[in-house]
């Protein structure tokens, strides 16, 4: 019960510093009750998740590459794990795939039940470039890998043909193009039909032919049912394939939670009428209205709750306004990471 | 088991692995070809086979060490086996792959192991035949007397190659971990001249020969000592310079002792530093 009342509550967090761009963060009780209906009651039917991490950090002497970051990856999803360059996303992934040694803090595969690499023999995981015995073919590689996962070999030829690369097969890994070997690096990932696939920067360096081979056999994996821990910098990948999203910045955690709604949000109201006090003194009063920008000619009107956009018209126009300009905006996905990431870091004290 | 098996499947796909440990293991078999060594040279005829290195038991001396000499062609595979799994980073991969780091260690460890007995099969497989067909004597005991060079032979390359595995780990580096090698060999020869220049100077009580034992190449060549000084042949000159030749021969328990332990820590030093390093 305790998991369920904190992760409803985290929500609510991150919900208010979505729906209130600039201004504090204030739990909003409203914001439960209008949300009932939405995806994040899965939340309390699963009652184990695949990864849990507590506090995890990592310090690099002065510099601290992963901040105390808490998460919980819920089985089904597709995560999206966003950030720039340099923000901790591969040392999370390598702390938790037992490659890096984590500073402080610790990390939970299913729960506690399995040790970290009983649980890696479970998952699949792609990190960076595809590391495999040059001297080995394709097939060789995969065999060594069903090895050590412990798993049958029969699914080696599935899953070479999923990617592609069956005719192949007997062709030592250093004859590869890079996008082959990202290829059958996710083809090795897949050997033990994983419950998790964790793929780190899994387009870095691919031709966009490359890179549309590899997004949609993600979407095909997903589509399987196998849970996803995506990580990228490319804002459209991600939204393209997750229905979840962390973003990371200086090893920071920023948000969480579906990507829909940090994509969306509310919207906003690009408005603007002839007597621009009358407007301003209405959008203040408004309960839906939040923020309130002047950007060139218009305001700009944040919302936060789902509004009735012909009931607000219908209501301006009661209060006597005459609007020269009115249309509903949403921001794209990297809007809103830049203006998540942003307002975070005015807020973080400075040391 | 598995472990053995992943670390064979490595070396077996491996075709210059390949090649090297079946060379080794023909060089040992090739050692039967010293036996047809002769020089006839008019008034100066030399049969190798009826110098007496083929008695037993003085075989087992014999072969163990001119073998154990081998050892420096497994070692690069050794090294190889290693350094490699840094250079193509699969390390890295197999331990997301679910390879426990201690696991990963231990496949090494137990192919070294594999390694070491099937040599010293071969060692003594080799030696019973050309003792069989060359020694002057050929009773039971005697056949089967001094086989703790057997034993020596074994754990002077475990500790040799257990030595290397911790060298390539710590450094990374195929070829570099087998220039330090030789490099410290270089090291441990200049402490023992340091030692001996200046060390009853500080502490009366030690001789450097004393410490010397305990440094780990040291130890490992002195399981066997040279066998040539106990050639027949040798200690009739000795004899008749009239230098009453004594030495002692015997694998002393202490340098087993000792290399046993340094294999110990190069094992355990080879875990500390997989668990410790961040890839």
């Amino acid at each position: 019960m305790g998991f369920f009342k904190n992760s409803v509550l985290t929500f609510n967090v991150f919900k208010g510093i979505l729906a209130r761009d600039r201004k504090l963060i204030i739990p909003n009780v409203k914001l439960l009750v209008t949300n009932k209906a939405s995806n994040r009651f899965n939340f309390m039917q699963i009652t184990t998740p695949l990864l849990e991490l507590n506090n995890l950090t990592k310090k690099y002497s002065s510099l601290i590459a992963v901040n105390s970051i808490s998460l919980k990856l819920i089985k089904g999803k597709v995560y999206g794990l966003l950030g720039p360059n340099g923000s901790g996303k591969s040392t999370t992934l390598g702390m938790v795939l037992n490659v890096i040694n984590p500073t402080s803090g610790d990390f939970k595969w299913y729960g506690g039940k399995l040790t970290t690499h009983q649980a890696l023999q479970k998952i699949g995981a792609i990190i960076e470039r595809p590391n495999f015995y040059p001297y080995m073919t394709a097939k060789q590689n995969l065999i060594l890998i069903c090895k050590i996962k412990q798993c049958s070999v029969a699914s080696i030829k599935e899953q070479l043909q999923l990617v592609g690369l069956w005719d192949r097969r007997d062709s030592k890994f250093n004859t590869f193009s890079l996008g082959m070997k990202q290829r059958l690096a996710i083809a090795a990932a897949l050997v033990n039909k994983p419950e998790l696939l964790i793929l780190d920067e899994p387009t870095n360096g691919l031709d966009p032919e490359g890179i549309l081979q590899i997004r949609k056999l993600i979407k095909k994996i997903a589509g399987l049912g196998t849970t996803i821990l995506l990580a990228s910098h490319l804002l459209d990948e991600v939204e393209k394939v997750c229905t979840d999203v962390i973003v990371l910045k200086d090893g920071v955690k920023y948000y969480e939670g579906p990507v829909n709604e940090m994509s969306q949000s509310y919207g906003y109201f690009e408005i603007a009428s002839e007597s621009e006090k009358t407007l301003l003194t209405f959008l203040e009063k408004h309960p839906c209205i939040g923020e309130i920008q002047k950007v060139n000619n218009f305001l700009k009107a944040t919302l936060i709750d789902i509004i009735d956009t012909e009931e607000f018209f219908k209501e301006s126009q009661k209060a006597g306004l005459n609007l020269s300009h009115f249309s509903k905006k949403k921001p794209s996905l990297e809007e809103r990471f830049l203006s998540l990431t942003q307002i975070n870091k005015n807020e973080t004290p400075t040391d | 088991m598995r472990l053995l098996q992943i670390e064979l499947y490595k070396l077996w796909h491996n075709t210059i692995s390949k090649v090297l440990i079946f060379g080794y293991f023909l060089l040992i078999l090739s050692i039967s070809i010293l036996s047809t060594i002769k020089i006839d040279l008019g008034p100066v005829k030399f049969y190798l086979a009826e110098q007496g290195i083929f008695n037993f038991p003085y075989i087992w001396h014999f072969n163990t060490f001119m073998i154990a000499l081998l050892k420096i062609f497994f070692a690069i595979i050794i090294v190889a086996m290693v350094g490699n799994e840094y250079s193509h980073k699969t390390l890295k991969q197999n331990l997301i792959d679910g390879l426990s780091k201690s696991e990963f260690l231990r496949s090494k460890v137990y192919a070294i192991l594999l390694f070491v007995l099937t040599s010293t099969f071969l060692v003594f497989i080799v030696s019973l035949i050309l003792g069989g067909i060359y020694s002057d004597y050929n009773e039971m005991a005697i056949i089967f007397k001094d086989l703790e060079y057997l034993v020596a032979y074994s754990i002077k390359l475990f500790g040799f190659f257990t030595f290397c595995l911790f060298l390539t780990i710590l450094i990374k580096k195929a070829a570099f971990s087998l220039g330090f090698l030789f490099l410290w060999q270089v090291i441990e020869g200049i402490c023992y001249g340091l030692m001996k220049w200046k060390l009853s100077d500080i502490i009366p009580q030690l001789s450097a020969e004393q410490v010397f034992v305990f440094f780990p190449l040291n130890a490992i060549g002195n399981l066997i000592k040279e066998p040539f000084s106990r050639l027949s042949a040798f200690q009739n000159i000795a004899d008749q310079i009239g230098d009453g030749f004594t030495k002692n021969y015997d694998v002393s328990l202490i340098s087993i002792l000792i290399v046993l332990v340094w294999s110990f820590i190069f094992i355990r030093g080879s875990y500390i530093l997989l668990k410790r390093r961040d890839l």
